[in-house]
This record gives C-alpha cells, sequence and structure tokens, in this order.
C-alpha cells in the first residue's frame, strides 16, 4: 500500500432528511481536505440516518442517482466512503458502503449481516448482501464491512485473506447505556477491544467510524477509531459528540507488522476449507453425514488441492 | 441471615450500578436532541417533591437551561405538606421558573361529579388533572412534556394510564428506581429528597414499599434478572428470592402490559398503524 492520510467524521446524520445530509456531507469533506486528507469515511447509513423501517425506499439510491452527483464531484478531490440504501436490481434495498473515488463509484459492499435481534430490526427492512470482496482503492487493497458485518470474524479474514490491508468499518452503534467500569459508554469499548483484536489477529489496519446522535431515544455512541495492525490507536474521537479525525497510515508500519507477526502467510486456507466442507456436510445433513470423521476422509470425494494439481500433472 | 446476603452478585450482564456522568450526559443530550428536532425550545414537566421529577428536572436544566424548563407544581389538598416544600427546595436549586397550580378544585368538582371518593379513583383522578395541566401547558407554551416514570414503576405498572404515564419524552424510563437514586446524588438532589420514603402522594401517609409489599432495592435486583438478564424462575428462587414474591411481580409486569403498549387497533386492511405501517417517533424530524 502507499501512505494514505484518512479523516474519520463522525456526524449525527438527520433520519431520513437526503438534502440536509448532503450538506453535513460536503461541510466534512472540506475540513478533511483542508487537513491534507486523501479520503474522509462517514459513518453506517451517513446519508440517510439509521432508523428507517417504512422510509427505507423513499430515501434509496440507485447508484447513478443524480442526488449522488455532488458527492462524486467532491470525490475527483479526496476519496469519500459513504453509507447509504442503495437501491439495487429487483428493487432491493440494501443498507451499503459505496467507495467513491475520481468522480465513481469504485465499489460497494451491501451489509450481509443484518442484525435482527434485541433492539434491531434490519432484516425486515434491508436485503442482504452477499459477498465480501477485495477492492483496489487508490491507496492499495482495502476492504468494507458495514457494523455488523465486523462481529462476524469471517468477514474480516476474508477480506484479509484476499489481501486488503486497510479495512473500513461504518457503523451506526447504538449504546446500551454507561456502566461504572468503563471508561466510556458502554458499546465503544467493547468495540474498541473488537477492532484492536481484528487488526491485530489480520495485521491490517482498521478504521472504524460510528455515528452519534438520537433516534427515538437511541442514542449512537461514536467512539470512532483508527487502529494500526499492532493493534495499537491511531487517532481515536470521543463518545456521543461530532467530530472530526485525521491520521495516517504508513505502509512501513503495515511491513513490520505482517514481517514480526506472519500470521497472514500461515494461513492454512486448504485446511479450513477442508474443515468447512466437513461442518457442511454435518449441518446439512449431507451424504456422508452419517460417517465418522476417518470413514469420511476416505469416502467423501477428495477435492483436489491447489498443491496437489500441478503434482498430478506432473505425473500425467 | 437477610436475603441479600444469600444472594449472589448479579452476573455479568446485568449491573445496576451507572457511571453518572456518563449517563447524565447521555440523557441530557437525549433530552436537546429531542426538543430541537421537533422545533420547539420548551419543556414542562409536573414537579412533585419526590425524587423521580427532581432527577427530571435536573437533567433538563442541564440540557436546556433554566429558562428552557418549566416545573409545575400541582399539589392537592390532602398532599403532603413536605411534597410541596421540597419541590420548592428543588425549584430555587434549579433556578427556573416555575409554577404552583392547587388542583384542588379541579378534582373535587370532578370527583363530586363522578362519585370518585375511593382512593384508587381519586389518585387516578388526581393523576389525570395533573396530565390534563400539563398537556394544556404544553400547547400554550410550545413544550415538550416530560415523563417522570422510572423503570420499575413502568414495568410494575405502578402508574397512572393516561395520568403520570403519559409524556412526550421521558429520559429515565430506563432506569431503576435505585439507579434514579444514584443519578440523583450525582445531580446534586439535596439528601431530603433522596432519602424520604418514595410515595405517590395520592393520600395522607401512602408509602410506594408499603403499597407494593416490597422494597425498590429488591425488586429492582429481581427485576434486573428477570427483565434485562431474562433469567428464568427456577433462575431467581436458586438466586435467593422467594418464589411467592417472583410469582408475585411476574403477575404485576405482565398484568400491567396494557399500560406500556398503545391501544389494540383491530386490523382490517392492507397497512394498519402498528402492524405494517411502520416509523419511528421520530419520523422526519
Amino acid at each position: 500500500m502507499k501512505p494514505c492520510r484518512v479523516a474519520l467524521a463522525q456526524i449525527a446524520p438527520r433520519l431520513g432528511d437526503l438534502d440536509a445530509n448532503l450538506t453535513l456531507h460536503l461541510d466534512a469533506i472540506q475540513r478533511a481536505r483542508r487537513q491534507g486528507a486523501g479520503l474522509v469515511v462517514f459513518p453506517e447509513l451517513s446519508l440517510t440516518g439509521y432508523l428507517l423501517r417504512d422510509d427505507v425506499p423513499e430515501v434509496a439510491l440507485p447508484l447513478d442517482d443524480p442526488r449522488l452527483s455532488r458527492l462524486l464531484r467532491a470525490s475527483r478531490e479526496i476519496d469519500v466512503l459513504v453509507g447509504l440504501v442503495e437501491e439495487a436490481a429487483g428493487h432491493r434495498f440494501h443498507n451499503a458502503a459505496a467507495y467513491l473515488s475520481g468522480g465513481q463509484v469504485l465499489h460497494v459492499h451491501r451489509k450481509v449481516y443484518l442484525p435482527t435481534y434485541g433492539m434491531f430490526d434490519e432484516g425486515r427492512d434491508f436485503a442482504a448482501g452477499d459477498r465480501f470482496r477485495t477492492f483496489a482503492a487508490p491507496f492499495g487493497p482495502a476492504g468494507l464491512l458495514v457494523c455488523e458485518d465486523a462481529w462476524h470474524p469471517s468477514a474480516p479474514w476474508l477480506l484479509a485473506q484476499e489481501g486488503a490491508e486497510v479495512l473500513f468499518v461504518l457503523s451506526s452503534g447504538p449504546t446500551r447505556g454507561a456502566r461504572p467500569k468503563q471508561k466510556d459508554v458502554s458499546s465503544v469499548a467493547v468495540w474498541h477491544r473488537l477492532l484492536g483484536t481484528t487488526a491485530q489477529f489480520l495485521t491490517t489496519f482498521v478504521v472504524y467510524v460510528n455515528r452519534v446522535g438520537y433516534e427515538d431515544g437511541l442514542n449512537f455512541g461514536g467512539g470512532s477509531i483508527a487502529v494500526d495492525p499492532f493493534g495499537r490507536e491511531l487517532a481515536a474521537l470521543p463518545a456521543l459528540e461530532p467530530g472530526l479525525a485525521v491520521t495516517d497510515l504508513d505502509p512501513e508500519v503495515l511491513r513490520r507488522a505482517r514481517t514480526a507477526y506472519p500470521l497472514l502467510r500461515d494461513e492454512k486456507l486448504d485446511l479450513v476449507r477442508r474443515e468447512l466442507d466437513r461442518l457442511l456436510v454435518r449441518r446439512y445433513d449431507l451424504p456422508g453425514a452419517e460417517l465418522d470423521d476417518e470413514e469420511a476422509r476416505t469416502l467423501l470425494p477428495a477435492r483436489p488441492t491447489p498443491t496437489a494439481r500441478p503434482a498430478r500433472r506432473r505425473a500425467r | 441471615m437477610s436475603r441479600r446476603a444469600l444472594a449472589p452478585a448479579l452476573p455479568g450482564e446485568v449491573e445496576l450500578r451507572l457511571a453518572p456522568a456518563a449517563t447524565t450526559r447521555i440523557l441530557t443530550g437525549f433530552l436537546r436532541h429531542e426538543v430541537e428536532r421537533v422545533g420547539w425550545r420548551r419543556v414542562v414537566l409536573g414537579l412533585s417533591g419526590g425524587i423521580d421529577s427532581a432527577v427530571v428536572a435536573s437533567l433538563a436544566v442541564r440540557a436546556l437551561g433554566p429558562a428552557a424548563v418549566t416545573p409545575l407544581l400541582m399539589p392537592y389538598r390532602a398532599s403532603h405538606p413536605l411534597s410541596l416544600l421540597h419541590a420548592e427546595q428543588m425549584l430555587g436549586l434549579l433556578g427556573a421558573v416555575g409554577e404552583k397550580i392547587d388542583i384542588t378544585p379541579m378534582v373535587d368538582a370532578f370527583a363530586q361529579q363522578s362519585g370518585a371518593t375511593e382512593p384508587l379513583r381519586l389518585g387516578n383522578v388526581m393523576a389525570r388533572v395533573r396530565m390534563t395541566v400539563l398537556y394544556d401547558r404544553s400547547a400554550a407554551d410550545r413544550a415538550l412534556v416530560l415523563g417522570t416514570s422510572n423503570k420499575t414503576e413502568l414495568l410494575l405498572g405502578y402508574g397512572t394510564l393516561h395520568g403520570d404515564l403519559a409524556s412526550a419524552l421521558n429520559p429515565i424510563g430506563d432506569l431503576y428506581k435505585t439507579q434514579v437514586r444514584a443519578l440523583a446524588a450525582h445531580l446534586g438532589v439535596p439528601a431530603a429528597i433522596r432519602r424520604k420514603p418514595p410515595s405517590a402522594d395520592l393520600w395522607p401517609a401512602q408509602s410506594d414499599e408499603a403499597d407494593l409489599g416490597f422494597s425498590y432495592e429488591e425488586v429492582d435486583r429481581l427485576l434486573a434478572l428477570l427483565v434485562d438478564a431474562r433469567m428464568s424462575r427456577a433462575g431467581v428462587v436458586r438466586a435467593g428470592f422467594a418464589p411467592a414474591l417472583v410469582d408475585r411481580v411476574t403477575r404485576m409486569v405482565v398484568g400491567s402490559q396494557f399500560k406500556r403498549r398503545p391501544p389494540v387497533i383491530a386490523k382490517v386492511s392492507t397497512r394498519s398503524i402498528g402492524w405494517d405501517f411502520r416509523y419511528p417517533r421520530d419520523w422526519r424530524t
């Protein structure tokens, strides 16, 4: 990767008000530019607010919608990562993150894990995404996650396996109050622990931007943070208040982390796949599920492994 | 041996203690944002002289400044004289301009017409007259009505429907009584108000804990286990709570559900309010 100065824009979007939120974005973009940032990151659903429910179709945008043109224009000067409701083919509404660069939509991630429990009802309002893909950002390979995605370890893991060196997590995370033993509101400490661990496990930069503000008594915690591939805090914003923080992602630090802890190098993808195949057979009661592990190994059709394939060709 | 000595520490996911400064930040931010988003600047609330309304008034003054808060003191002739005294003491501390409105003539006129003289009905009338006064003032001053019911009362149904349960915003509805007490100390509510026995003050010498038959401290721990941790009946009994108490409290929570929900609407269309017409209260604000 190349050096990248990134701005974390911790804003309080107005619920259901695209125009007001566009203004909020353009203002933060200006401030980020003035501080020399090459990229500004906004929270989940930053253009629309969170608690939309039946308003989801009202604020949904196809990616070629003219209402995105001002942001796209701004992205000729500085990359912009925003959260929005994307109206995709088939009138499917996705809770999506869009990376805008050079006047184009460079990459879109559609939230895969839509929390539908406790205070969350996203599975009812949104269509789920179906992939995690690393993309080539101007500064290097990157991956996007939206809030709950980050709570499924396989999601950042997949992005890191595909080469992501920076992970962005856009979030609208509500707090559950404030307890005495935590430094701040409850959710911020929990998120920081998760993100630090993710960065350290995967030796990637992690940039997390969470919104602030209130909707129907939900209070969004903020506490946006950038973490280096050693899991160390690079920059952080306070809980509950809007703010903008700028930090530099240094490729040298990434190199040192991956040299010191070559965890990604040592990952055994083939083993993971074999074990996953076995789990899938068991979970869905596929043919072979009744066999014990030893029998399954000998009887189930063995899939060629990346190392086995060239070996066979040589034999021919 | 006391029950508390037997009861183990609450499981990790349940924490009745709170961080008062951070909680205050959340709640004052809540009041500020929710008042601003409807385009109003003022709030109005009933100041009873008790701890709950003292906390709500303190939060409102911190959030909006004393000039934006109108506390109304609404005594009835049978109210405890200390209630008014404590309410006036709070007013002085807050620096807000309150107003005293004696509800005796309104309540008595109603009671005379309706025959509502037994304590429960009369208590309900008092609570609803106070609500009428607050909502009248809300329209007159463009001020949102603040609720002062805490989580314990809301769960037990210890309040009057369309009376003290009615409000636009309730900053303490997710705080148990014992948590309100902790917050009150942080906010500088005088000890005399914090330490006196809680009372709805609907008739002389009324006491919440005598009405309910258990202490707030005990029931808050029980509710935290049943509601927040979703612990089973067997689990809370193992934790040291008497089965009879557990059953009684469970009946109270279930039996008062109607007080916590809007009226039931019979569905006879494709898109019905409450079922498939789903918008937040803060819809487009």
